[in-house]
């Protein structure tokens, strides 16, 4: 379980650096962000919700019964939508209303 | 390496939840009194809520009072508490539950705008965006300074008071001194001392924080302040591989455990939550495992929801469901016991304080995770831990000031002397020879030691004396040889300090388990030496580091009015 960062989509605004719980995410020497060491990853997605660019995506190490998934996130006025696409390019959507309590 | 010191009123070292509500609470109660808070990471998703959180467990709800959940969490931790503590926190969760509404969180009300409740101490909210909204109000306030990327490793003490601080800027070479009239201690517990459910790829896919390493614990002990309860270490009960929480499902939708025969186990054990751990351990030694949460039969539309419930909390969990290909209505859910953490919100471990949260060191204070005596404190107990700190905080430093005590700001040359003293600490570590081991070696190193000997998951929590002599011996040695390790950057450096926190957890919590001559939490630990809970043990195993050894303190049951008068009393 860990993050991937797509350096190509990286717009070097520094956000996931800076959230990082665990001080993971630092620069190349571009300035685009790059995981230094990916088993150290927590799994909290907090730099997966802070991209701006949705250059980040979490998914499940093979260990944990991952089948090479992918989750995005991307946030707008009231919602968070999350995105789960496979590795086939299937995708998932999961809307969440942020006014919305959890109901259990 | 070059130094900053940086002068207080107050430094809160953390800003998790308690560490920002204390934070809030002097800012609110006077204005005048410059804070600083230093943070390892960067407060607005640093500690245990990184991820969020979906519902407010310690909540006292209509018709309760606060003294049925002091009983509560009493007969959960089998009495091994202090009611003192429990009381005063469990008076206060509906005020800091009104306050994080008026900060925006976003809690389920019914049709007449009450909250809806969750069995009897618990209500439900939207707690994605829980710590953002905390660190916010942080940020607001004008007499708070918030110092992320700093990690504290030490504390500084003057003619017997804790007067301030040092540490390090995790990306720069730079050093920080901060010195105080008052230190709040909240960083949180100790992961990562035993090797993890998860050991390879996923090794840091743990319930706990894995960034929360132990070090308040570790600057106290070092400190020589009296601390209590390591013997009663935490195993939560978490769902298989994501080692998610439990409770949304258990209690949200009602799910039983089952074993692989789809018999309920729950009554057959009990269902406190050491039982809970104790029952999944005990039908999978004796070949009904693996244990599940029965969750399949469930509406299609709640398992829907459990998905998005998870995504607020444990994203894992519902990327794991997704890539299961069935959804929780049509599969149950796998549970196993997690490794021990050490956690004062969850058990009992921690500083040794008085009712107003003050620690044996005069001038530190301590709340949350690193706070003992009392558990079950979950989210709003560590909020309400944060305020009590703050408001004796801001009465201590008055007295002092009527009494025209001296702090550390006003020791001018000593200073120069400690500037040179801290750099050469950390210096060390960059002029060392390249080292034989890996930090990371060590580490691996030290986990397989508790996990084998001192009560892991590969024993089924069990140990027994000879076990731990030899856990202690060997830790020891783990500690001399981390002494020689060399670091390359800033990163290193932090390894190398969160390493030498947890070895210096490690030998208190087997000293600890080794002074506990019972088993009072049988899913926690089992003693096998001393398998039975005993009459006599209705006591508090606490501890004070003297000359480089863990002397074990007893105390009778009770309460602390004012650990001033208190310390030795034993």
């Amino acid at each position: 379980m860990s993050i991937v960062i797509n350096q190509e989509k990286c717009v070097k605004c520094r956000r996931c650096m800076e959230v990082c719980p665990g001080n993971l995410i630092k620069a190349d020497e571009t300035g685009r962000a790059y995981i230094r060491e990916p088993k150290d990853c927590w799994g909290c997605t907090s730099c997966v919700k802070e991209c701006r660019a949705e250059a980040i995506s979490f998914f499940l190490g093979a260990d944990m019964g991952g089948r090479g998934s992918r989750l995005t996130t991307r946030e707008e006025g009231d919602y968070r939508y999350w995105t789960i696409t496979s590795p086939g390019g299937q995708q998932k959507n999961i809307t969440i209303n942020k006014k919305d309590a959890n109901k259990y | 390496m070059k130094t900053e010191t940086i002068v207080a009123d107050v430094l809160i070292i953390g800003g998790g939840t308690s560490g920002c509500y204390a934070a809030l609470t002097i800012a609110e109660t006077q204005p005048d009194i410059r804070v600083v808070i230093a943070e390892k990471a960067n407060i607005i998703r640093s500690g245990c809520l990184a991820a969020g959180v979906n519902a407010l467990n310690a909540y006292i709800t209509e018709g309760r009072k606060p003294e049925d959940y002091v009983e509560y969490a009493k007969k959960d931790a089998a009495g091994i508490v202090r009611e003192d503590l429990l009381l005063s926190m469990s008076k206060g969760l509906n005020r800091v539950t009104e306050k994080l509404e008026d900060l925006g969180l976003v809690i389920l009300k019914d049709e007449n705008g009450k909250y809806v409740t969750r069995g009897n101490r618990n209500i439900k909210i939207n707690g994605e965006n829980i710590k953002p909204l905390l660190a916010e109000a942080v940020k607001k306030q004008k007499n708070v300074t918030v110092i992320n990327h700093v990690n504290i490793t030490d504390y500084i003490v003057n003619e017997g008071r804790v007067s301030g601080a040092y540490g390090f800027d995790v990306n720069e070479k730079k050093a920080y001194i901060f010195t105080a009239k008052a230190v709040l201690c909240a960083t949180g517990g100790a992961a990562g001392l035993y090797r993890p459910n998860n050991p390879g790829f996923s090794r840091h896919k743990m319930w706990y924080s894995p960034f929360n390493t132990g070090a308040g614990y570790a600057m106290g002990i070092l400190a020589g302040a009296e601390m209590t309860t390591f013997e009663m270490r935490f195993i939560a009960l978490r769902c298989k591989d994501t080692i998610a929480p439990t409770g949304t499902i258990a209690q949200g939708v009602g799910a039983k455990q089952i074993n692989s025969l789809g018999e309920n186990y729950e009554e057959k054990y009990g269902i406190t939550t050491q039982e809970r751990v104790y029952g999944t351990v005990a039908e999978n030694q004796e070949g009904r495992g693996p244990c599940y949460l029965h969750t399949e039969g469930i509406s299609k539309e709640q398992g829907e929801d459990l998905l998005k419930a998870y995504l607020n909390m444990a994203p894992s969990q519902t990327l794991k469901w997704i890539e299961s290909g069935k959804t929780p209505d049509e599969q149950d859910v796998e549970i196993e016991g997690t490794e021990p953490y050490i956690v004062g919100g969850h058990t009992a471990s921690g500083y040794w304080i008085d009712d107003k949260r003050r620690t044996t060191l005069k001038g530190l204070y301590a709340a949350g995770d690193v706070a003992g005596g009392c558990p079950q404190k979950y989210v709003t107990g560590a909020l309400v831990e944060g305020e009590i700190a703050a408001k004796t905080i801001l009465e201590d430093i008055v007295q002092a000031e009527a009494k025209t005590e001296k702090f550390a700001s006003d020791f001018g040359e000593m200073t120069t002397k400690l500037n040179q003293q801290v750099e050469t600490e950390y210096e060390i570590y960059f002029s060392a020879e390249p080292s034989f081991f890996s930090i990371e070696q060590l580490e691996e190193a030290m986990q397989k030691v508790m996990d084998t000997y001192a009560g892991g998951i590969s024993t089924n929590y069990r140990y027994n004396e000879k076990q731990l002599r030899i856990a202690d011996e060997k830790i020891r040695m783990l500690q001399e040889m981390a002494e020689r390790l060399h670091a390359e950057d800033m990163d290193d450096l932090l390894h190398i300090y969160e390493l030498r926190e947890r070895l210096v957890v490690c030998r208190s919590v087997i000293a600890h388990l080794k002074a506990r001559k019972e088993t009072r939490w049988q899913g926690f630990s089992k003693n096998m030496d001393y398998p039975k809970q005993s009459e006599e043990w209705n006591k508090y195993v606490n501890s004070v580091l003297q000359d480089g050894e863990v002397k074990i303190i007893i105390r009778e049951l009770g309460g602390v009015e004012d650990i001033r008068t208190e310390v030795g009393r034993a």
